[in-house]
Parts: C-alpha cells; structure tokens; sequence
C-alpha cells in the first residue's frame, strides 16, 4: 500500500514537473526539434535540470542493497545494441517529431481536458498494444 | 531563436530528476513513462499493475495542480486529425520497441550511464529533428 501511495505523490511531483518546465506543450517541444528555424532551448534546460539530479543521485541511491518500500531495485536487464532499440527510436523520433508529445507529456496533458489530447494517448496505448503483440512472437 | 523558459525548465527539469529519484530510493523502478504505461496494459499480475496506475493518475493530477495555480495549462496542439493519431501509433509502436522514451532512455538510462539508451536518445532527438524539418520545409 506504502508503494502505492508513493507512486501516486511521486507521479504528481513528474506531472507537476512537466507542466512547470511547459514540456506538455507541444509548440515548445517542436520549437527545440526545429533547429533549422526559430530554434527554443527550452527542452535543453529541462534536460539539465533533471539530469542534474539524476546523475549524480542514482549511482548514490544504487548503492543501497534494496529501495526502501520494495524487495530489490527493478533495473533493465538487456544491454545489446540491437536492431528493435535502433527500430525502435527511429519510429518513435518520428511520431514525436510529427506531433511534439512524448508519453510522459501526453499523458500529464490529459489534465487539459483537450478532446486532441485524448485522441493521441487511445492511439499512442493502440501502438504500444500492437508493439507488444510482436515482442510476443518467437 | 524563440523565446525560452529558462527558469521553468530549470526547476520543472529539477522536478522531474527528483521524481525520478525518488522513484528509484523508494519503488526501485526506473522512471519511463512508456514502461510504465506499457505494465497496465500488458502485466497481469494485480500487484505490478496498481503503482503503475496509481502513478499515471498522479502525473495528470500534478499537471492539473499546475494548471489550477496558473489557470490553465500551455498547450498548443500541433497536428490535428489523421496525423495526431498516426503520431500517437508511432510514439506508441517505437517506445515498446525500443524500450523507452525520453524519461526512461533519456533522463534514467543517462543516469545509468546504459550505453543503449545513449544510442537510443541521441537516434530519436536526431530522427525527431529531422522529421521537423522536413514537415516544416516540405509538407
């Protein structure tokens, strides 16, 4: 129940996060894409802003033996090159450069109430459901 | 160059590694978006599906806080119609595939210094630029 309850506060502190730094809008993430046009940084102090933190916090944090409300740490266990990760953010670099939402984003946008909004996370769950079925195949 | 928000990509920057941090100390999970939306849909074990959910609720909630407090959230749509929704197809197909978006490869798998989501951020912020480019010179 504790993790829960964590997951829930530390989903809004995310959401919250995003809405600050205004990554949820679209226009400003487009606006870093476009680095041939009107070119905004913004996505780039975000980036720092976060990773500030998280670079040096996670090694600290990994030294522990176990997290504090779970069993173990659930890390990502794969560490080949292979063609489904490169596949993979290919396609993805595309529909976030088509649309400028990214998941987290889009789904913090919901909080908008923007009928588009909701349109793009049913189709961005469809993809994930269609991208799941393959991983499924031996 | 467009105006940028300095300030509040700083500190919503801030924000976010926090959360992601916090996350890690005490769920033990890594902070990606896409996986963490990709467990509701596929796990099936009540367990591992529940925080996930609860964390999703969380983000729209933390995004709704800053709306009230502002009054009103920064959103301009880009595409409408069939191109939002082939995005949204897209974004939903390559973060499964690819194992992660840009909180899990970009802000976590950086700080896991995991060669695979370098590789990973740097193909889909250089992909996703080139696609601007191309819509906004040629479509």
């Amino acid at each position: 129940m504790a993790a829960i309850v964590s997951a829930l506060l530390i989903g809004a502190l995310f959401g919250f996060g995003l809405a600050v730094s205004e990554m949820i809008d679209p226009a400003r993430v487009i606006g870093f894409l476009d680095v041939a046009g009107r070119w905004d940084p913004t996505l780039l102090f975000v980036m720092g802003g976060a990773l500030a933190v998280t670079l040096p916090g996670f090694p600290l944090i990994l030294r522990r033996a176990r997290p504090l409300l779970a069993e173990f740490f659930a890390m990502p266990t794969q560490s080949r090159l292979d063609g489904s990760l490169i596949t993979g953010a290919t396609i993805f670099g595309i529909g976030w450069g088509i649309a400028g939402f990214c998941p987290g984003p889009a789904l913090a946008a919901l909080a908008s109430g923007s009928p588009g909004v909701a349109v793009f996370v049913v189709a961005m769950i469809a993809g994930q459901w269609a991208g799941s079925l393959l991983e499924q195949r031996p | 160059m467009a105006e940028p928000n300095i300030i509040g990509g700083l500190l919503g920057g801030a924000l976010i590694g926090l959360a992601s941090a916090l996350l890690l100390l005490l769920n033990g999970r890594i902070a990606g978006i896409s996986g963490i939306l990709g467990g509701v849909i596929k796990s099936n074990v009540p367990g591992e599906r529940s925080w996930r959910v609860a964390f999703i609720l969380g983000l729209v909630g933390g995004a709704a806080l800053d709306a009230f407090m502002r009054g009103g959230l920064p959103l301009r749509m880009q595409p409408a119609g069939p191109m939002l929704i082939l995005a949204g197809l897209l974004v939903g197909f390559g973060t499964r595939l690819g194992s992660g978006c840009t909180s899990g490869h970009g802000v976590c798998g950086l700080a896991r210094r995991s060669p695979r989501s370098l590789v990973a951020t740097m193909i889909f912020m250089i992909v996703a630029a080139l696609t601007v480019f191309l819509t906004r010179n040629f479509f």
